[in-house]
């Protein structure tokens, strides 16, 4: 047992991985260069040490470098592909959309694609263009699963499951909750550390977890918003309300069944998440809810999102965008009253 | 650096135009590193002469586009350091109203497209305008700043090469700093220049010491002159090094130690004023007297910068759509 980080989590699984399989190997930009960071969250760092031929340093060419571990991966290869930030999978959009997602539909079942990608998300005082929960662009998207642990025991178990899964498998990782040291450390981190066991355990593929349960109100976040969710569960109960708070873990597949056994219970629900609120993982969560269990439900759904409108820079809008746990505790008591 | 061809004036603009960045710069580091500046920034300490260069060849109504390292390109454009300043502060009085931040600097007013943060993503807009300009038979120029590391992207390749078909008064200027983040060039790029990448679109290319200012402003002027007469883009490649870290604390450790040193010996300010001096053109005491002067200027833009007013929360949701409905 010990206790690690996110990234260092992270780190451990991608080394254990790779020792354990030789199919394995990372592919991406600043991944693996003596004296640099090991990607831009230091995941990979000193890897290259261990697996000197199979930590491959990308040119900056996302399209390209989606495309060509697609391709390897297809050929019988595991890589384990990463962006910086998660918005530059725009860059590689037609990759992964196109090649990735549907190679195997296309093949008639025939191709496999054993491929990982890694992806940091969050708003995080970056601007536009290196905010966005990228998550949600590719929800609607049939072929890949997608993933998003919130601590480092799921990071692990998820990176594992990943790795030795036959299919793409996105994850989606928090910048606020990598835990990343030294110049690389972010300022506002959230300490989503855990007690790793020392077996080799894995985080089956969609299935939810109950962080805190109660019976008032279901709260259903990912990363950091169920971080918070947690945070607003604690001061509702002071006011007397119990929530019961779901991390889903696995976007898709969704577990509608722990959702389900919850919401028979409270019979109020409530989604979180950091990005618009237009076409979001909220819409859809709910939207399912709605159709599934209408008859357990005691008042609408309310899906707690970021506004309809681009990232902003400033501090102050900022925080406007992004949910506040007083904003999680407000929507709950507003829900049940 | 050729001797007589510029007058004194002009070349102390040069000078002056170079020192504001790097003290801008500078003193965005310290207030950034002490916790008072938000966000996060990408520096061009060590690269003053490619953005002064350049831009000293352009007209006012000359549109240029950069990347995530843009504070020396807006400087130069002409965009006033109290706007970006107020910016970089996050203030409802910044150029981009506290909306875009270090990241996506710029002012269209003075020619200068928001910055683009996504790695090769500005050339295209470069050369979009650049074929507005041709559309409507202006006789402007676009120029596109980029990395080294962004000539690997696919929209570098996509966007020369239709500024070379369609012959686009536009000037694709890659800053080699040697790396793109902590990747040195030579293990991405197996040419020995980028410049030579410009022949296989039949444009170009020219590799030049990027530390130079005045050589920078020759070349830049020469392909700028080219474009204005109809005879479409070219490549330029301006040698260079950043003297600080990549962005934030970065401590460059990849970087060795001696490459480092040399570096600093052939920053482009002091080589700029061993210059200067050296061929008896101005004295220590009249450079000195700028440097103190823009201290000075720096010093109460900071200060008005940090008295300005924050946009207000709900400021986040204008400014996306021209019409409201
Ligand atoms: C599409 C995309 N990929 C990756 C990044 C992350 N990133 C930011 S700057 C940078 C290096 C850019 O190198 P170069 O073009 O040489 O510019 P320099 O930083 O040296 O000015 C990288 C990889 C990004 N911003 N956009
Ligand atoms: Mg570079």
């Amino acid at each position: 047992m010990k206790r690690l980080g996110i990234a260092e989590a992270l780190r451990e699984g991608i080394r254990q991985e790779m020792a354990r399989d030789e199919r394995v190997f990372c592919i991406g930009e600043d991944i693996a260069i003596p004296g640099g960071w090991g990607g831009a969250f230091t995941v990979t760092l000193g890897l290259e040490k261990d697996f000197p031929d199979r930590m491959l340093n990308t040119p900056i060419a996302e399209n390209g470098f989606m495309g060509i571990a697609c391709g390897a991966a297809m050929m019988g290869l595991r890589p384990i592909a990463d962006v910086q930030y998660s918005d530059f999978l725009f860059c590689a959009m037609d990759q992964v959309c196109n090649n990735v997602a549907k190679m195997r539909y296309m093949s008639g079942g025939k191709a496999k694609v054993p491929m990982v990608i890694r992806a940091p998300v969050g708003v995080t005082g970056r601007g536009s263009q290196h905010a966005q929960n990228m998550e949600t662009f590719f929800m609607p998207l049939q072929g890949v699963r997608i993933a998003c642990p919130a601590t480092a025991y799921d990071a692990l178990g998820i990176l594992r499951t990943a790795v030795r899964s036959d299919d793409p498998i996105m994850i989606f990782e928090h910048k606020l909750l990598y835990g990343s040291k030294g110049a690389r450390a972010e300022s506002g981190a959230f300490d989503a550390s855990s007690d790793i066991p020392d077996e080799d355990y894995t985080v089956p593929i969609g299935k939810a977890v109950v962080r805190k349960e109660g019976k008032d109100i279901t709260i259903i976040g990912t990363l950091l918003m169920m971080h918070r969710a947690l945070q607003a569960a604690e001061q509702l109960e002071k006011q007397g309300i119990s929530a019961e708070v779901i991390d889903p873990r696995w976007l898709v597949p969704f577990d509608l069944e722990t959702v389900r056994k919850s919401v028979r219970k409270t019979g109020a629900v409530m989604t979180v998440e950091e990005s618009a609120k237009q076409g979001g993982i909220g819409a859809e969560i709910v939207a399912t809810i709605v159709e599934e269990m209408s008859d357990d439900l005691k008042a609408p759904p309310i899906r707690l999102a970021a506004p309809n409108t681009v990232v902003p820079f400033a501090p102050p809008m900022e925080k406007f965008y992004i949910p506040q746990v007083e904003d999680i505790v407000d929507a709950a008591k507003k829900l049940l009253n | 650096m050729s001797d007589n061809k510029y007058s004194l004036e002009f070349l102390l603009e040069m000078y002056r135009k170079m020192v504001l960045i790097r003290q801008f710069e500078d003193r965005v580091k310290f207030l950034f590193l002490e916790g008072i500046m938000p966000g996060t920034i990408h520096q061009c300490q060590g690269q003053e002469a490619s953005a002064v260069g350049v831009c000293m060849a352009l007209n006012e109504d000359d549109v240029i586009t950069s990347t995530h390292r843009p504070h020396g390109h807006a400087i130069a454009k002409g965009v006033s350091i109290q706007s970006m300043m107020d910016e970089l502060f996050g203030k409802i009085t910044g150029c981009c109203k506290g909306k875009g931040g270090s990241m996506h600097i710029g002012d269209l007013d003075k020619g200068m497209i928001p910055a683009v943060a996504i790695v090769g993503g500005n050339i295209p807009l470069a050369t979009g305008a650049a074929l507005a300009f041709k559309m409507r038979k202006e006789k402007r120029v676009a120029v596109s700043f980029m990395g080294d590391g962004a000539t690997n992207e696919g929209a570098f390749h996509e966007a020369v090469n239709m500024g070379a078909i369609w012959n686009l008064p536009v000037l694709y200027v890659v800053e080699n700093n040697l790396y793109g983040a902590s990747t040195p060039v030579g293990m991405v790029v197996r040419t020995k220049n980028i410049s030579d990448r410009a022949a296989i679109y039949d444009i170009p290319g020219v590799t030049v010491d990027g530390n130079d200012p005045i050589a920078v402003y020759e070349a830049a002027q020469e392909a700028v002159a080219r474009a204005r007469r109809g005879e479409g883009p070219t490549l330029l490649e301006l040698m260079t090094y950043r003297i600080t870290g990549h962005s934030r604390r970065d401590p460059a450790l990849y970087q060795p130690k001696d490459e480092k040193q040399r570096a600093k010996e052939n920053e482009p300010i002091g080589r700029f004023r061993k210059y200067l001096v050296g061929n008896d053109l101005t004295s220590a005491d009249v450079l000195d007297k700028i440097d103190a002067e823009i201290e000075e200027e720096i010093e109460k833009v900071v200060v008005q910068a940090q008295k300005a007013a924050d946009p207000k929360p709900e400021d986040a949701l204008e400014d996306m759509f021209v019409e409201s409905i």
